[in-house]
């Protein structure tokens, strides 16, 4: 399959503290990764700036053709301005923990706002787009609704339809079901499975064993800022060869 | 009365309770009629003191639709509205300068809220009322050769001296706005590629002026009373034409009473559209203030100490 991300030596420092120690990821097109680690060992941090909401003081990373944030050429990566990275960051979807949906729009106004403004997508045009995602989420009937008027799994269905009308590249996922009650995780995680059932290249930062045991093609664990292990879920989860792996999967597992 | 009360509770058994639709007697508060009685009691003496005063009410009544009153009444309207518009742009665009990552541009705005919050209002107007004095004429290359004293007129004095004053604070009011808006709106915004103008004008800036509506109700109150500070610099709004009616015939108080009327009208209309434009402006969000009219205000319990 071929590459749609590759992550070279990203390394990210908050002050004097290391959070990331030169980090190395290959993400094949169509594939579902799961980032699984304790928190504190940077995997959000990690996901962050692989679309670059936090700058990497080191390394950079490739997506689908271009470098993320830079111009190469003649040998050095020259910073791009402001308006050509987000050009690049639309091409990566993003859903938050905090689900971060305008609090100002109804929902229709939410997944519409992007194709329009970015794209430049005519309003009737954005709109029809918008509810064929919305039906796909289950939200079609909350169109008109506010974010307020939500509840958080039905907020996060909301925020993966608005990530995906900007038909980006591949998925990003930051802990999407931690900010959830238990019972609203399911209906979240099913919208997730179906994405990933199509062929969404997805890279999912979660606390979610099971999802990822049953959903992704590889799992990464992450401690202290570096990637202990990575392979099929089947090999990493029930039998690691590094012993911090196996004590946090004892932990999370139990 | 601890132990009698647990001594009522140990007398009590089970058998001797009553049924269902016991009649329960509330607790009476006579303090809250006693205190109630007092104030009542201090607002009609405070009625009657005035109406027995040396003020002759028919020349209230005969100059509060005065043409001289309601035309400077007009022009108190007419300046408060441009003074307040004044500051709100200038509030947006410092408070914008304020958190830009270019630090001169930072200092630009703090100086200017340092300098302007940092001197009274009136002492600004006398200012722009004088400016003539620093720089006689105003001469802008391609666009104005002017005396300054034709163009800084009592009434462009009055607005610049007010919405300069105003747009101090309400850069520190926008800075504060924006800073309240959750930093996850503004990263949401980056995600789907908005630059940074984007963000600002459709997400951040559209919920900052939610979160300052209150103040700027107030802004708006605040700026009609403070218009008549025009008065000293000959500006011919209400409370000018005013004085310039008691230098004449000595009805001090009568038109002073005169002026207080249709400013308290004034802030009384001002109150109502804050109300509803807050009710409006609150449809999606959950700090929308309580579903009762405007005018059930005076008997609500004030929730929070309001921001002055």
């Amino acid at each position: 399959m071929s590459l749609a991300v590759k992550a070279v030596g990203i390394r990210k420092s908050f002050g004097s503290h290391e959070v990331l120690k030169g980090l190395d990821l290959d993400v094949s097109h169509g594939e579902v990764l799961c980032i699984l680690g304790p928190s504190g060992s940077g995997k959000s941090t990690f996901l962050r700036c692989i679309n670059h909401l936090e700058t990497p003081n080191g390394g950079y990373v490739w997506v689908d053709g271009a470098i993320m944030g830079y111009d190469y050429a003649r040998g050095t990566l020259q910073e791009l301005p402001v308006k050509r990275l987000r050009a690049q960051q639309s091409q990566l979807g993003m859903v938050f923990q905090h689900f971060n949906l305008f609090a100002h729009r109804t929902v229709l106004g939410n997944v519409i706002e992007g194709p329009m403004v970015v794209r430049g997508l005519k309003r009737s045009e954005a709109e029809a787009r918008a509810m064929d995602l919305l039906e796909q989420v289950g939200m079609a009937g909350k169109a008109q609704s506010y974010p307020s008027q939500l509840s958080g799994g039905q907020k996060q269905r909301v925020a993966i339809a608005r990530a995906l009308a900007m038909q980006p590249r591949v998925m990003l996922f930051d802990e999407p079901t931690s900010a959830l009650d238990p019972e609203l995780v399911g209906e979240v995680l099913e919208v997730m499975r179906t994405l990933a059932r199509g062929g969404t290249t997805m890279i999912v930062v979660t606390h979610e064993i099971g999802f990822a045991r049953e959903v992704a093609d590889r799992v990464v664990v992450m401690i202290d800022g570096e990637i202990r292990e990575i392979g099929a879920p089947g090999d990493v989860l029930s039998n690691p060869s590094d012993p911090r792996v196996r004590s946090f999967l004892s932990r999370v597992l139990a | 009365m601890q132990q009698s009360f647990s001594k009522t509770l140990a007398t009590l058994s089970p058998a001797d309770l009553p049924g269902r639709d016991v009649t329960v007697r509330r607790l009476r508060h006579p303090g809250r009629w006693i205190s109630g009685g007092i104030v009542l009691l201090l607002l009609a003496v405070i009625v009657r003191a005035f109406a027995v005063g040396q003020i002759q009410w028919t020349v209230v009544g005969r100059f509060l639709t005065a043409e001289v009153i309601i035309v400077g009444f007009g022009w108190t309207l007419l300046i408060s509205a441009c003074a307040l518009a004044l500051g709100v742009a200038l509030g947006f665009a410092f408070g914008i300068m304020r958190l830009s990552e270019n630090p001169i541009l930072r200092f630009a705005a703090w100086l200017y809220v340092w300098v302007f919050r940092g001197t009274p209002v009136l002492l600004q107007l006398l200012i722009w009322f004088n400016i003539a004095l620093v720089f006689p004429r105003l001469y802008i290359p391609g666009l104005v050769d002017a005396r300054m004293v034709d163009v800084v007129t009592p009434f462009v004095a009055a607005v610049l001296g007010l919405g300069v004053n105003e747009g101090s604070y309400l850069t520190e009011v926008v800075r504060g706005g924006i800073g309240a808006v959750d930093r996850g709106q503004k990263e949401a915004a980056h995600t789907l590629g908005m630059t940074p103008g984007q963000t600002m004008r459709r997400i951040i800036l559209p919920q900052t002026l939610r979160l300052i509506l209150p103040v700027l109700g107030n802004s708006a109150i605040g700026m009609l009373k403070f218009s008549s500070l025009a008065a000293t610099i000959a500006m011919g709004e209400m409370l000018n034409a005013a004085q310039r009616i008691y230098f004449i015939n000595g009805a001090v108080i009568e038109l002073l009473f005169v002026c207080a009327v249709w400013y308290l009208l004034g802030t009384t209309v001002l109150s109502i559209g804050q109300y509803y434009l807050e009710r409006h402006f609150g449809r999606d969000a959950s700090a929308a203030p309580a579903g009762r009219g405007w005018f059930a205000g005076w008997s609500r319990r004030p929730a929070a100490p309001e921001e002055a």
